[in-house]
C-alpha cells in the first residue's frame, strides 16, 4: 500500500508550522519541521482530526474531483446516508437520489442498502457464536487501522466484514452489468462523509481489489445539488432503503440493526481509544458488539460533510420515522461468503516496536526514560514533537536532537 | 539488574477516571518493545486489576515494575487496611465492596482471582492496619 498517498496532504503556503494538528493527532502522527507540519504516514490512522484542528485550512482531505464522473459513460453514484443529513426541511431521500441524476450521475444506489445487508450479516454472525466478542465493527477504517495499529491484541475481534459502502458499490456495479451496460462504461462513485473511506475503497486495504473508480466529497456534491434540487418537478421512486440503513449515518444506528441490547457505541477518536482500552482489559466483556466511528457522532461528522453533526443528526431524524423499518429486497444468504469478507487483513507495520532484538528495545526503552525525566515535561510542542514523551522517542530513534527542546536552552541561557 | 526496564507509578484513591493509568503506560511500554500479544493481555487484565483494587481498598498505592528479557515483575504496594483472610479474598465471587462501589460496575469478587489465574507467579503479603503487596510476574512468550 502506497502510504504517501493517503488522506490528507498538505497546502504548504498555509501551514504556518502552528502546532494545532501536531497536538491533536491521536496516533501522534505529525512532528513540525522546517517550520511545516509533517505527517508520518506509517502512524496516520486518516481519522481527519487535523483537517479539524487546522486554523490556517492548511490540510486538505483528499478526494476525486466531480468531472473525473465524466470519464465514464455510465456514471453510478453511490452516496452515504449521511449525505440525507445536510438539507433542512427534507421530505424524502428521493429528493435528493432524483436530484443526483439531474447533476449528471445516470444511475443511483444507496450505501444504506449496503448497511441493511451488513446488519443482518452481523446479526447472523453473532447469532452463531463463532465470534469473538465483544465483537467490534469494522464500519470505520479509521478504527480498523488504529486497532491494527495499535491495538494489535483486539484484532481477533473485529468482525471481517467489509464496510456497507463496499458491499453498495459492488452491487451498483452488477446490477449495471446485468442491464447490458459495457463493463468499461461503468463508473462507480462514493460520495463519502470522510477522506477515510474514500482511501480504503481505491485502496484495497482488505479487499482483493478496489471497488470504487472515483471518491467523491458530501460537500462538493451538496453545492452541485442545492440549485437542481428547487427546480425538480418530478421526484422519481429510487430509493430502495428504509430507516435501518439511513440510521448508520449516526453513531448508535449501527448498534440498532443488530437487535441486541448488550451494545456499546463511542464516537470520536478520543472516546474510541479509552473504549479499547478497556476493552484490553477485558472490562467490557458484558458486551456483545461495539460500534465505534473516529467521528464526533459519527459519519455525520466527517470532515466532508456541510452541516455540524449534531443538526445533521436532528435533521435525520425528523424524516426517519415516515420510512419503512428495513426496505431491502435482498436476501444476505444468495451471495457468496466472500462478497460480505475481508479477502485479507489490513497490512499495518508495527511501527511502535523500538527494535526487532528485545534486548536492544529495552535498552532504547531506557534511554528514553533517561531523555524523558531530563525535559521539563510541558508538552509544549516547540520541539516539533506533540508531547515531552515522543520527544524522547525521537531523539532515541535518532530522529530529532536534544538541543531542539527550547525549554532546556532557555533554562542553560 | 542493569539489564532490567524500572518503571514506578503512583495510583491515586478514590479517582477512577485516572485509575487503570499506570497499567496503560505499561501496556504501551510492551507494545514498544515487542511483548507478544498473548502476554501484554495477561499483563494488561491483571494490572488493572490490581490497580482497581487499590483504588477501591486501600485508597491507592505504588506500582513497581521490572521489565527484564523474558517476564514482567509488577509489584503493588499500598498502605491500606489489609487483608484479614487471604484465601477468602482469593476466591472467586467473594467481594467486601460497598454498595456505592459496586454500583460503579466494580467488586464482583473477581479481582484477585483473576489476577492470579493471569500471572505466572502470584505473591500476596497482607497485614491488618499496614497494608498490602501483590507481586506478580509474568513470564513472556
Amino acid at each position: 500500500m502506497d502510504k504517501s498517498i493517503h488522506t490528507v496532504m498538505l497546502d504548504r503556503d498555509k501551514c504556518k508550522g502552528c502546532i494545532s494538528c501536531m497536538k491533536r493527532c491521536p496516533t501522534e502522527a505529525i512532528r513540525v519541521r522546517g517550520g511545516k507540519a509533517r505527517v508520518l504516514y506509517d502512524r496516520c490512522i486518516g481519522c481527519g482530526e487535523c483537517v479539524r484542528m487546522c486554523p490556517h485550512q492548511a490540510k486538505l482531505p483528499i478526494y476525486d474531483s466531480f468531472d473525473k464522473i465524466f470519464d465514464y459513460k455510465y456514471k453510478i453514484a453511490v452516496p452515504a446516508p449521511s449525505l440525507f443529513g445536510q438539507f433542512n426541511n427534507l421530505k424524502s431521500v428521493d429528493l435528493i437520489l432524483t436530484g443526483l441524476l439531474e447533476i449528471g450521475f445516470d444511475d443511483v444506489y444507496e450505501v444504506a442498502v449496503g448497511a441493511e445487508l451488513i446488519s443482518e450479516k452481523t446479526r447472523k454472525l453473532l447469532e452463531s457464536g463463532k465470534l469473538k466478542k465483544p465483537v467490534i465493527s469494522s464500519a470505520c477504517p479509521a478504527v480498523v487501522e488504529l486497532i491494527y495499529m495499535r491495538y494489535k491484541g483486539l484484532a481477533d475481534h473485529v468482525i471481517d466484514l467489509v464496510a456497507p459502502a463496499e458491499v453498495a458499490l459492488k452491487l451498483a456495479r452488477e446490477e449495471a452489468i446485468q442491464k447490458g451496460i459495457p463493463k468499461e462504461d461503468i463508473g462507480v462513485f462514493f460520495i463519502s462523509p470522510c477522506p477515510a473511506k474514500g482511501f480504503a475503497l481505491k485502496n484495497p486495504v482488505t479487499s482483493a481489489k478496489a471497488v470504487a473508480d472515483g471518491v467523491l466529497s458530501i460537500s462538493e456534491i451538496y453545492l452541485k445539488l442545492l440549485p437542481v434540487l428547487p427546480k425538480i418537478k418530478e421526484v422519481k421512486k429510487l430509493s430502495k432503503t428504509g430507516m435501518l440503513g439511513l440510521r448508520w449515518a449516526a453513531s448508535g444506528g449501527e448498534c440498532l440493526g443488530i437487535d441486541n441490547d448488550k451494545y456499546l457505541a463511542a464516537d470520536g477518536v478520543e472516546n474510541v481509544i479509552n473504549v479499547l482500552r478497556e476493552m484490553e482489559n477485558d472490562a467490557l466483556s458484558y458486551i456483545d458488539f461495539v460500534e465505534l466511528g473516529a467521528c464526533t457522532s459519527g459519519c455525520v461528522g466527517g470532515v466532508l460533510n456541510v452541516e455540524n453533526p449534531f443538526a445533521a443528526r436532528a435533521r435525520l431524524r425528523s424524516f426517519r420515522h415516515r420510512l419503512e423499518p428495513m426496505k431491502n429486497a435482498l436476501n444476505v444468504d444468495e451471495y457468496d461468503e466472500e462478497f460480505f469478507h475481508w479477502d485479507h487483513e489490513p497490512e499495518v507495520k508495527d511501527i511502535f516496536r523500538l527494535d526487532e532484538d528485545f534486548g536492544m528495545a529495552l535498552k532504547k526503552m531506557r534511554e528514553i526514560e533517561e531523555v524523558y525525566s531530563s525535559l521539563p515535561q510541558l508538552d509544549c510542542g516547540q520541539c516539533g514533537a506533540p508531547s515531552c514523551r515522543a520527544f524522547a522517542e525521537d531523539v532515541v530513534l535518532g530522529e530529532t536532537t536534544i538541543d531542539k527542546c527550547q525549554q532546556l536552552k532557555n533554562e542553560n541561557k | 539488574m542493569s539489564e532490567a526496564l524500572h518503571l514506578e507509578f503512583e495510583v491515586a484513591g478514590n479517582n477512577f477516571v485516572s485509575a487503570g493509568g499506570a497499567s496503560d503506560e505499561v501496556k504501551k511500554t510492551l507494545k514498544m518493545l515487542g511483548v507478544s500479544t498473548a502476554s501484554i493481555r495477561k499483563v494488561a487484565i491483571a494490572m488493572y486489576e490490581g490497580e482497581i483494587n487499590m483504588v477501591i481498598h486501600a485508597g491507592g498505592g505504588r506500582a513497581i515494575v521490572d521489565i527484564y528479557r523474558d517476564r514482567i515483575v509488577i509489584v503493588l504496594q499500598d498502605n491500606g487496611p489489609g487483608i484479614p483472610d487471604i484465601d477468602l479474598a482469593l476466591t472467586e465471587g467473594y467481594s467486601t465492596a460497598t454498595d456505592s462501589i459496586r454500583d460503579l460496575g466494580f467488586g464482583a469478587g473477581m479481582g484477585l482471582p483473576n489476577m492470579k489465574k493471569y500471572t505466572d507467579e502470584f505473591k500476596i503479603e497482607s497485614e491488618v492496619g499496614k497494608g498490602t503487596t501483590v507481586t506478580m510476574v509474568v513470564n513472556f512468550v
